[in-house]
C-alpha cells in the first residue's frame, strides 16, 4: 500500500480543470436560488464560461505534468488531450442547451451544474492513475448523466431513458468495482502504473485477468461497445437532445481514455489475451450499430445506433494494441466528438419544441428551406460516413492504418478486422446518405416550419463544422499531439 | 475559381457565364501543358510536391505523364461543353449545379495528376459526392434510386482499395506512388504472391466497378439514364476513365505478377462485356439507356487492350479512352438536345427527325459513326490499335472482341434509322426547332475534335509512347525478367534505376513487349 501524504500546492494546479468545473458548478447551483426566472439564461452562460476557464486551466495543468495527490491522478499529454476533447464537447453541448431549455421551459441551474459535475468526473477518469479514483470519476459522470437523461420530466420517454440508464449503469459500475477488487486481490495495488510491475515475474493470474474482464464490462458499457450496448438507443433517444450530444461524445472520450490507460499501462503484457475480447467486441459493435441504424426512421435513434458503430471503429484502433493505435483512438475521439456533437445539435434545433420533428420525412427539402443548416448537417453526416476531407475520414483512416500496421502480431485476424470495418463503413453510407437524400432530393415537407437558428447554436455549429474540416484538411498538428500523447503514455 | 461562384447567389445568367469562363480558362491552362510536355520522357512532368500531413508521410504530390496528360485535357475539354449544354435545361438551383460540376472537374483532374496514393484516394472519393447530388437533384424520374445505387457501388469498391492502400503503406512506409513503385521494383519490398493477389484484387475491384466491367456494370445504365445531360457527359466522358486509368496506373505496375495471372479471366469478362453490352444496347427502347450500354461495350475494349500487355494495345486503350470520352460524351449531348425538345428518351417517340432538324441529325449521325469506329474518324484508330495489339498476343480474344465492333454498327445505325430516317411518325415532331446557335457551337466543337483525333492520331500516340513503354518495363520485375521475356533488359540494371529515370529502350515500338512464350 502506498503512503498517502498531504496535498502539495502543485497538486491543485494539476487538478485545476476539475476544481474549476466543480466550483463553477456549485456557483451555478447556488445562483439558481437567487436569479429570477426570466434571467436564468445567465446560468447557462456562466456554465459556458466555466468550461472555457477549465479549458484554459488545462494549459496550466499541462505545464505541471506529473503525479498529483500521492499518485492518485496523473497529468500527462495523454490526459491533457482527453481533457480538451471532453471539456470542449461539454462546452459545445452547453452552448446548444441554453435555447433548448428555454424552449422546453426547463431553464434550471441544476442542469448546468450537473453537466459541469459530469465533465469534472470525466476529467478525473481521463487523468486517474488509481482504480478507485477512476471509479469515483466514473460515478460522478454517470450519476450526473442519469439525472440529465431524465431532465424532460414530462416526457415518458425521457423518464424511461433515465431509469434504464440508471439501473443498467449501476450494474455496469458494480462490475467495474468488482473488477477492481479482483485486480487488487491479485496484485495488492490499485495504482494503475504499479499493476504491471506487481504482476511481473508471475504469469498473469486468472484472478487478474478475470478482474480485467469485469473492468471491460463496466467500461464497455460506458463506451457502448457490444454486447453491452443494449441501453444506448433508448437512452440516447429519450434524453434531451443536447444531453444526448454530451453523452455520445464526452463520456466516450473519457472512458476510452481510462480503458486505454488500464489496458495498456496495467495490462500491456496481457495484450495477447485482451486483444481477442476487443477484437470480437469491435466486430459485434460495428455490425449491430450499422445494421440496426439501417432500418431507423427516427434520425435521433439512427444517430444513437451510429454512435454504437463508431465505438466499434474506435475499438479497431484499440485492437491494434500499439502506440499508433492509441494515437488513432485519440484522433478519432477528437474528430468524433466534433461531428457527433454537431449532428446532435442540428437535431436539437430541428426537433423544435417537445422534440416533435425527428423523423427523416420531417427533414424533406431542408436543403431548400435552410441551406446553411442543411449544409452543416450534411458535413457532419458525411464526416460520420467517412468521406475524405473530413475529420471522420482521417479518424477511420488512421484507425485502419494503425490496425494494419500491427498485423505482424496478430496476422490475418487484424486484417480481417479492418476489412470488416471497411465493409461496415459502406453499410453506414446508406443510412447517412438517406438523411441527405431527404434534405436535398425530396419535396419539402409541409408540416415542418423552419425556425431561425439561435446565435449560441450557430456558434456551436460553426465550431463543430470548422473543426471537422480542420481535422480533415490539416490534421498534422492534432495528429502530432495524439502521437505525442500516446508515446508519453507508453514511455514509462 | 470556385470562390467566384460562391459569391453569386441569384443571378443565374452570371453564374452560367462565370462557370463557363472558369472552365474555359482551365481548358486554356491545360493546353499550355502540351508545348511544355516532352514526349520522349517517360517520367512524370510538371511535378509539384509539398508536405501535407508530414507525420503520416502524406504529400501533396502532383505530376503528369503521357498517360494522364490527355485525360486531363479530355476533362477540361468536356467540362465547358457540359456547362454549355446545361445552359437552358437546368433551371432550379443553378448555382449548386455549376458548383457541383466544377468540383467534379477539379476532383477528376486531381485523380489524374496525383502521385500520392492518399491524395489520389481523397480526390477519388471527392468525385462521388457532387455526382451523387447531380443525379439526385437534377436527374430524371428514378433519380434517387440511381444516385444511391451509384454511390453505394462505387463506395464499396473504393473502401477496399483504401484498405489496400494502407496495406501497401505498411509494407513500404510511404504513400508516394513513384517511391512505392521504385521499392517494389527494386525488390526492397517483397510481395508474397498471395498478398499481391489480394492487393491487386482490392484495387481491381474498385476500378472495375468504376469502368464498369461486366458483372459489376449494373449501376451504370441507371446512373447514366437518370442523370441530367451534363452529368451523363461527365460520367461517361471522364468518370469511367478514372477506372481504366487506375488499372493502368496502379494495378499493372504495382502488381504485375497478379495482373499476369488474372489477365485471362479479366479478358474473358471484358469480352463478355463487349458482346453483352452491345447486345443489350441493341434491344433498348430508351435512347439514353442505349448509349449507356454502348459504354459497357466500349470500355470492355479498353480493359481488353490494357490486359493484353502490348505497347500497341495499351496505347490503343488510352486512345480509346479519349475517343470514348469525346464520342460518347457527344452522343449524350445530342440525346440531351433531343430531350430538351421532347422531354423523353423513348425511341418510339421519335422518327423521321432528319426532316425537321437536319443539322442536329446529321451531327448525330457523324457522332454515331465515330462511336462505331468508321475508319477516318477517331473511334476507328482506338479500336484498331487495340485489336492489333490484342491479336498479336491472343488471337482468340481479338476475334471475339471484333464481333463487338460489328454489333456496334448494328445498334447505333439501327437506332439512328429509327430516330432520324423515314417519314415523320408523330405530328408534334414535325415542328421541332433545329439546333440553336449554342447547340451548333457544341456540335461543331465535338465534330471537329472527332475529326482531328481521327486524322492526327500520331500527335497523341507519340506523347503516350514513352510512358506506355515505361509502364510495360515496370511490369518486368526482376523475377519476371528472369523468364525469357522478349527483349527484357537484364534484371539488376532495371532494379537499380528509379522508374522515373528508366532508360528509354531502343526498341522498335511497334513490336509487342511481354510476349509470353
Amino acid at each position: 500500500m502506498n503512503q498517502f501524504t498531504g496535498a502539495q500546492p502543485t497538486d491543485f494546479l494539476r487538478l485545476a480543470p476539475e476544481i474549476i468545473l466543480c466550483a463553477v458548478g456549485l456557483i451555478v447551483m447556488l445562483g439558481d436560488a437567487f436569479i429570477p426566472a426570466p434571467h436564468k439564461r445567465l446560468l447557462g452562460w456562466t456554465a459556458f464560461i466555466g468550461t472555457l476557464a477549465a479549458l484554459a486551466s488545462v494549459r496550466v495543468a499541462a505545464h505541471n505534468p506529473g503525479l498529483a495527490y500521492s499518485g492518485l491522478v496523473r497529468v500527462d499529454p495523454f490526459s491533457i488531450f482527453v481533457h480538451v476533447v471532453a471539456i470542449g464537447a461539454a462546452a459545445l453541448a452547453i452552448l446548444g442547451s441554453v435555447d433548448y431549455l428555454e424552449g422546453e421551459a426547463l431553464q434550471r441551474g441544476e442542469y448546468y451544474a450537473l453537466v459541469l459535475f459530469a465533465t469534472a468526473g470525466m476529467g478525473i477518469m481521463a487523468g486517474a492513475n488509481e482504480l478507485v479514483t477512476a471509479f469515483i470519476g466514473l460515478e460522478m459522470s454517470s450519476i450526473s448523466s442519469y439525472i440529465l437523461a431524465g431532465f424532460r420530466r414530462r416526457s415518458p420517454k425521457s423518464t424511461e431513458a433515465s431509469l434504464k440508464y440508471f439501473i443498467l449503469g449501476s450494474f455496469a459500475t458494480a462490475f467495474f468495482l468488482y473488477g477492481i477488487a479482483m485486480i487488487y486481490g491479485a496484485t495488492r495495488t490499485t495504482r494503475i502504473d504499479l499493476v504491471q510491475s506487481a504482476l511481473e515475474g508471475k504469469s498473469f493470474t486468472a484472478l487478474a485477468i478475470l478482474g480485467l474482464g469485469l473492468v471491460f464490462v463496466g467500461l464497455g458499457f460506458k463506451v457502448v461497445a457490444a454486447p453491452f450496448q443494449i441501453y444506448a438507443p433508448d437512452v440516447y433517444e429519450g434524453a434531451p437532445t443536447p444531453v444526448t450530444a454530451l453523452l455520445a461524445s464526452a463520456p466516450k472520450a473519457a472512458t476510452f481514455a481510462l480503458m486505454v490507460r488500464i489496458f495498456f499501462v496495467s495490462f500491456g503484457g496481457a495484450a495477447n489475451i485482451w486483444f481477442w475480447a476487443v477484437w470480437a467486441s469491435a466486430i459485434l459493435t460495428m455490425f449491430i450499430g450499422n445494421l440496426a441504424a439501417l432500418v431507423q426512421t427516427n434520425v435521433k435513434r439512427m444517430l444513437a445506433y451510429s454512435s454504437i458503430a463508431h465505438a466499434g471503429y474506435i475499438l479497431v484502433a484499440f485492437a491494434a494494441s500499439t502506440d499508433l493505435g492509441i494515437a488513432a483512438v485519440l484522433f478519432y475521439l477528437a474528430a468524433y466528438a466534433l461531428m457527433k456533437v454537431g449532428a446532435f445539435l442540428v437535431i436539437t434545433h430541428l426537433g423544435q419544441q417537445d422534440e416533435r420533428h425527428l423523423e427523416i420525412r420531417d427533414y424533406a427539402g431542408l436543403g431548400m428551406k435552410q441551406p446553411v443548416l442543411a449544409a452543416c448537417f450534411s458535413l457532419f453526416l458525411l464526416s460520420l460516413l467517412g468521406l475524405p476531407a473530413t475529420g471522420g475520414f482521417l479518424g477511420k483512416f488512421f484507425a485502419f492504418q494503425a490496425a494494419l500496421d500491427s498485423h505482424g502480431i496478430y496476422g490475418k485476424w487484424i486484417i480481417w478486422l479492418v476489412v470488416i470495418a471497411a465493409i461496415n463503413s459502406v453499410i453506414g453510407a446508406y443510412y447517412y446518405l438517406r438523411v441527405i437524400i431527404a434534405m436535398y432530393f425530396w419535396e419539402p415537407s409541409q408540416d415542418y416550419k423552419p425556425s431561425p437558428v439561435a446565435p449560441a447554436v450557430t456558434l456551436a455549429l460553426l465550431v463543430c463544422a470548422a473543426g471537422t474540416l480542420y481535422l480533415g484538411l490539416f490534421p498534422a498538428r492534432v495528429l502530432a499531439l495524439a502521437r505525442f500523447a500516446a508515446e508519453s503514455l507508453l514511455a514509462r | 475559381m470556385l470562390a467566384l461562384l460562391l459569391l453569386r447567389a441569384e443571378d443565374h445568367e452570371w453564374i452560367r457565364r462565370i462557370a463557363l469562363a472558369a472552365s474555359l480558362a482551365e481548358f486554356a491552362v491545360s493546353l499550355f501543358l502540351l508545348p511544355g510536355f516532352e514526349s520522349s520522357r517517360a517520367s512524370y512532368q510538371f511535378e509539384e510536391s509539398f508536405d501535407w500531413i508530414a507525420r503520416a508521410n502524406i504529400h501533396y504530390h502532383l505530376g503528369v505523364d503521357g498517360i494522364s496528360l490527355f485525360l486531363v485535357l479530355l476533362t477540361t475539354f468536356l467540362t465547358p461543353l457540359a456547362i454549355l449544354c446545361s445552359w437552358q435545361s437546368i433551371q432550379v438551383n443553378v448555382k449548386g449545379f455549376f458548383i457541383s460540376l466544377l468540383v467534379i472537374e477539379t476532383a477528376m483532374i486531381g485523380v489524374f495528376v496525383s502521385l500520392d496514393l492518399f491524395l489520389f484516394f481523397v480526390f477519388w472519393e471527392l468525385t462521388l459526392i457532387p455526382m451523387y447530388f447531380m443525379i439526385g437533384i437534377w436527374g430524371h424520374d428514378r433519380r434517387i434510386y440511381a444516385a444511391v445505387k451509384f454511390i453505394l457501388y462505387t463506395m464499396f469498391g473504393s473502401i477496399l482499395m483504401l484498405v489496400a492502400i494502407l496495406w501497401l503503406y505498411n509494407l513500404t512506409g510511404t504513400f508516394d506512388f513513384p517511391e512505392i513503385q521504385a521499392k517494389l521494383q527494386a525488390g526492397l519490398v517483397a510481395l508474397p504472391p498471395r498478398t499481391e493477389l489480394l492487393l491487386f484484387g482490392a484495387f481491381f475491384l474498385a476500378f472495375a466497378i468504376k469502368v464498369p466491367l461486366f458483372p459489376l456494370h449494373t449501376w451504370l445504365p441507371d446512373a447514366h439514364t437518370e442523370a441530367p445531360t451534363a452529368g451523363s457527359v461527365i460520367l461517361a466522358g471522364v468518370m469511367l476513365k478514372l477506372g481504366t486509368y487506375g488499372l493502368l496506373r496502379f494495378c499493372l505496375p504495382l502488381f504485375p505478377d497478379a495482373a499476369h495471372r488474372m489477365a485471362p479471366y479479366i479478358a474473358v469478362l471484358a469480352i463478355i462485356g463487349i458482346v453483352y453490352g452491345a447486345l443489350v444496347a441493341t434491344v433498348q427502347r430508351d435512347l439514353k439507356r442505349l448509349v449507356a450500354y454502348t459504354s459497357v461495350s466500349h470500355l470492355g475494349f479498353v480493359v481488353l487492350g490494357i490486359f493484353a500487355f502490348s505497347t500497341i494495345s495499351i496505347q490503343g486503350a488510352i486512345y480509346q479512352m479519349l475517343n470514348h470520352g469525346v464520342s460518347t460524351g457527344a452522343l449524350f449531348l445530342a440525346v440531351g438536345m433531343l430531350y430538351d425538345r421532347r422531354h423523353t428518351h423513348e425511341i418510339k417517340e421519335f422518327g423521321g427527325l432528319a426532316t425537321p432538324m437536319p443539322v442536329l441529325m446529321s451531327s448525330f449521325l457523324f457522332i454515331c459513326l465515330s462511336s462505331l469506329a468508321l475508319p477516318p474518324l477517331n473511334g476507328f484508330i482506338g479500336e484498331f490499335l487495340i485489336l492489333i495489339g490484342v491479336f498479336q498476343n491472343h488471337h482468340a480474344w481479338a476475334s471475339w472482341a471484333s464481333s463487338g465492333a460489328v454489333l456496334s454498327a448494328i445498334y447505333l445505325l439501327w437506332a439512328y434509322q429509327r430516330v432520324a430516317l423515314g417519314e415523320v411518325t408523330l405530328e408534334k415532331n414535325r415542328t421541332l426547332p433545329d439546333a440553336s446557335t449554342r447547340e451548333r457551337v457544341i456540335l461543331a466543337t465535338v465534330a471537329l475534335a472527332i475529326l482531328f483525333m481521327g486524322l492526327a492520331s500520331p500527335l497523341f500516340t507519340r506523347r503516350m509512347e514513352a510512358s506506355t513503354d515505361a509502364l510495360l518495363n515496370q511490369m518486368n520485375r526482376p523475377a519476371l525478367a528472369a523468364k525469357p521475356a522478349v527483349n527484357a533488359p537484364p534484371a539488376p540494371a532495371l532494379g537499380a534505376t528509379l522508374p522515373g529515370q528508366l532508360p528509354k529502350l531502343t526498341l522498335a515500338t511497334n513490336s509487342p513487349r511481354q510476349v509470353r512464350p
